[in-house]
């Protein structure tokens, strides 16, 4: 179990509370993120965090949606804009490294279904 | 737009949000394999995602009718970067030039910080803010040298956060034009994510550790500014590569800078001072009230 997804679910109950309040909801039943795949999150080890930091709480046994957002990047070597997969890969076009990263490190919470 | 997936229109608009580049369309959301994620939300009873003015509940939970959804649009980490802001505007404020120390416990962060203390304290005002899970022994070896620090223990928490850095601001009340070292909680995994308001992060790696390690933890290294090989002395008795760690830095990170050094010996100390001194300088501009 890593504590990086723990905090992450923790700061998502956060935005869940201050939410219930301004848009006067009671209950959580599903959350839907979009997460980057440069972003760090290990996808499992949100899902196992998700469920005991909402235990309890006004997401309790909520569902987790997650959307997958591809890492893409520009290449200064070829100049094309390539998908990536790691943040160290190499421009699968020319084989430069010198990728500057422009999408897939987000983690957002786009919605939520409450009632 | 679809207000199941939030696909279709709403592209432009969120990812125009967070990037500023015109090209990312093409690369969008179509890769989103949230059509699958999703299914028994979409029902595909309609065409899909394209009768966005339905109301919010439309396409689900049929027999909940006060089930809604919400629109949220926010970073995980929101909180965090609202009060990282906050922070970052002291210390423009103040002209601070405030740096995130970042590496694995045992790369020699607090004796690198503490020889650096003793090098600069005569040259300009330093505070530090030690993070650690438990105990104050770094913040008393630094307070040792003469400068002002303070201890945050996180207890369980595997980082310092935004919120954390603002409470000690207010009681280490960092001086005008200093220098501020935050030494993070050594982990090369969480603090990455976490924005304190610093002007840089600088990731601390040691010869002892695999050359690797730019590799094995590519979002600190993508997010330092700059890299310190530490222990060098030991080189000698080492197998580690140090052209192939930087390698795999730049691989990572294509503009990180990289500064070779060993706190114990004082060997390579004077570029780490220079580029404090460089980057202060920075901070200083546009100050006129600061004690440069």
């Amino acid at each position: 179990m890593t504590m990086h997804e723990m905090s992450l679910c923790e700061g998502i109950l956060g935005v869940l509370e201050q939410q219930a309040g301004a848009q006067n909801f009671r209950r959580v039943k599903t959350v839907f993120l979009e997460i980057g795949s440069l972003s760090g999150v290990e996808v499992d080890a949100m899902r196992f965090s998700f469920e005991v930091v909402m235990r309890g709480t006004l997401a309790d046994q909520a569902r987790l949606e997650i959307s997958h957002i591809p890492g893409s990047a520009w290449c200064l070597g070829c100049g094309h804009q390539v998908e990536v997969l790691q943040l160290y890969d190499e421009c699968p076009l020319c084989g430069s490294f010198q990728l500057q990263v422009e999408d897939g490190q987000q983690m957002r919470i786009k919605e939520l279904e409450v009632e | 737009m679809c207000t199941v997936c939030g696909c279709a229109s709403g592209e432009t608009r969120i990812e125009g949000e967070d990037h500023q580049h015109p090209n990312e369309h093409e690369h969008g959301h179509h890769h989103h394999d949230h059509e699958h994620d999703h299914h028994d939300h979409c029902h595909h009873d309609h065409d899909h995602h394209h009768d966005y003015g339905l109301g919010p509940a439309h396409a689900h939970t049929p027999g909940l009718s006060q089930a809604r959804m919400v629109q949220i649009e926010q970073d995980i980490l929101g909180k965090n970067n609202e009060y990282a802001a906050t922070n970052r505007r002291f210390f423009n404020e103040k002209a601070i030039l405030a740096l995130n120390l970042v590496s694995s416990p045992g790369s020699g962060k607090t004796t690198l910080l503490t020889q650096t203390i003793e090098r600069l304290k005569d040259q300009m005002p330093i505070t530090v803010i030690e993070g650690d899970q438990q105990t104050s022994h770094d913040a008393e070896r630094i307070r040792a040298t003469g400068v002002k620090a303070l201890q945050i223990n996180t207890g369980k928490g595997c980082h310092l956060d935004a919120h954390m850095v603002g409470h000690a601001l207010k009681s280490l009340e960092p001086e005008i034009g200093s220098v501020l070292f935050i030494e993070n909680v050594g982990n090369l995994v969480c603090p990455a994510a976490f924005d304190l308001g610093e002007a840089h992060k600088v990731a601390i790696l040691s010869v002892t550790e695999g050359e690797d390690k730019p590799l094995k933890y590519p979002d600190m290294f993508h997010a330092a500014d700059l890299m310190i090989l530490n222990k060098t002395d030991l080189l000698p008795h080492l197998d580690f590569d140090v052209q192939r760690c930087i390698d795999f830095a730049r691989r990572v990170n294509p503009g990180i800078k990289v500064v070779q050094l060993s706190a114990k010996t004082g060997e390579g100390m004077a570029d780490w001072l220079n580029w404090i001194n460089a980057t202060r300088q920075l901070a200083l501009i546009g100050q006129t009230q600061a004690t440069a």
